[in-house]
């Protein structure tokens, strides 16, 4: 595989770029492996890689039901940011973060990882003595992080709505400046590049249907392309991880409920940052091509169906609407809903499982996109040695016996 | 959006109504005497089936009455209401 780099580029231009090399292998998938992760998504890849890189275990396959980018981590609204509220949530995203700022470079490949910042909105007093305990601990804990007043927001977002008889007045926000956003399929085109390059098979159209254990141990998976054996089975499959515990005899505390989110048409740059509303529910973002990426909540019911109810998307309308009227004649040009693990505490499991060799990662709600790099080091590090690192201890599946959850609702921007 | 037949007013907008999770969840005579695995299981973990979904909901704007839904939580189709105390359907073969 060539590097990707301007000489590259310089020499595929002389051939009209009709030479480019494939990013990554289409193997057959072989008998067996040391670990098979189930699930081609941002998560499973980036953990991949990570194994690779980190532990040296290149002998892996991810097994992706469907295309590689044509799951959760093509359909979120590409936004990063560290500020959770406690210790545990925050040291993790953290750790994300701290990746994201150098992963084009550790990849080769151009995430478009742009730290614009992001800018989370106080309508009520209440909102904003919560934005500043959050800040407050965002800092203490060596996370960016402003509260910025209504003046301020202002300045920043010139187009927002600050009238002070606004349905939803501002009465300033919260604002990490190392936040932003990054372009979400190449992350995943971007790992599954580096995770191949360094040995690992990729296998797309390939769905798990059975996971074979024998006496308390994982063996392997049964597969639409055969039977393959397995001394490790990591899980990392949001939106099916019922289903897949089911398959082993395991009980999550997840439900499966439909996000949706949706496009505009282009228009010029208007909107500089990302501007989340944890309050009235919209978030939204200006993307490179011009288009508004705008993200709306979850229904209420389980869903597996990828799309969910209209309602659900006028109540996220109205809201960007009322806090920029100026987009209020832009057109939509498409919408689209992925399905989301939520956990009861709106945080992540990662964790080992009472079937020795079976780990699973999910539980990451609405907002996994920001973690992906961070979520795949530590649960590469967790496979690897049979033990969760310090950073992902406490998110095991045990917190719901001990009752130790990391209640991350405030910081979750979509209501769960 | 779904129309849902509450057993009481019929056929309505989803709006009207609120969703309470998997139904049938038995809450244990004597919390004191279990483990706390078991507690644990009882508050947090769900079966969450990609398929046949027997759950709760609550005509919060109308009758405010709670009641049983039978649906599917892949084609979201409600195969059938029944009320509070009634039975499970059993399952289509």
């Amino acid at each position: 595989m060539s590097r990707y780099s301007i000489f590259t580029l310089a020499r595929n231009a002389l051939s009209h770029h009709e030479n480019w090399d494939q990013a990554w292998r289409s193997p057959e998938p072989r008998r067996e492996y040391d670990v098979v992760i189930v699930g081609g998504g941002g998560h499973g890849l980036a953990t991949a890689y990570y194994l690779a890189k980190e532990h040296g275990i290149t002998n892996v396959a991810v097994l992706e039901k469907g295309w590689i980018g044509g799951g959760n981590t093509g359909r979120n609204t590409t936004i990063v940011r560290s500020n959770y509220l406690w210790d545990e949530a925050t040291h993790l995203y953290e750790k994300a973060m701290k990746l994201w700022e150098g992963l084009a470079q550790d990849l080769n490949y151009n995430v478009m990882f742009s730290q614009r910042g992001v800018m989370n909105l106080g309508h009520s007093l209440q909102d904003m003595r919560d934005i500043e305990r959050r800040v407050n601990a965002n800092r203490l804990n060596g996370v960016d992080g402003v509260v910025l007043t209504a003046r301020q927001v202002k300045e920043m977002v010139p187009i927002i709505n600050d009238a002070p008889h606004a349905r939803y007045p501002i009465l300033g926000a919260s604002f990490q400046p190392r936040g932003g956003v990054a372009r979400h399929d190449a992350v995943a085109w971007g790992f599954a590049r580096a995770a191949d390059a360094r040995g690992v098979d990729i296998i797309q159209n390939c769905e798990v249907t059975g996971i074979r254990r024998d006496g308390g141990r994982v063996m392997g998976v049964d597969t639409t392309r055969g039977a393959i054996k397995a001394k490790k089975v990591a899980v990392v499959a949001a939106g099916n991880t019922s289903v897949l515990a089911a398959m082993a005899g395991l009980r999550f505390p997840i439900e499966s409920h439909p996000l949706q989110a949706l496009v505009s048409e282009p228009i010029k740059p208007v909107l500089h940052t990302v501007v989340m509303s944890n309050a009235v529910h919209g978030y939204i973002s200006q993307s490179d091509k011009g288009d508004l990426v705008i993200g709306a909540g979850i229904d209420s019911y389980l869903g597996y169906g990828q799309r969910g109810s209209f309602s659900i998307i006028e109540g996220t309308l109205a809201a960007i609407v009322e806090l920029f009227p100026c987009f209020s004649r832009v057109r939509m040009n498409r919408q689209w809903g992925g399905i989301v693990d939520v956990a009861p505490d709106a945080c992540p499991i990662i964790s080992l499982t009472p079937v020795k060799g079976l780990y699973f990662n999910c539980g990451w709600g609405t907002g996994g996109f920001k973690a992906t790099p961070g979520s795949g080091w530590v649960f590469a590090h967790t496979i690897a040695n049979d033990a969760p690192h310090e950073l992902n201890a406490a998110f095991s599946l045990e917190r719901f016996y001990t009752g130790h959850l990391i209640d991350e609702h405030g910081a979750a921007a979509v209501a769960h | 959006m779904l129309i849902i037949t509450c057993p009481w007013c019929g056929p309505r907008e989803q709006t009207e109504f609120a969703y309470g999770g998997e139904a049938h969840i038995v809450r244990p005579k004597d919390p004191d005497a279990l483990t706390d695995e078991q507690w644990g299981d009882y508050v947090f973990m769900r079966k969450n089936p990609r398929g046949r979904h027997l759950e709760q909901w609550a005509h919060a704007f109308g009758c405010r009455r709670w009641f049983n839904v039978e649906r599917d939580t892949v084609t979201y189709a409600i195969k059938s209401v029944y009320k509070p105390g009634e039975p499970a359907p059993e399952e289509a073969k």
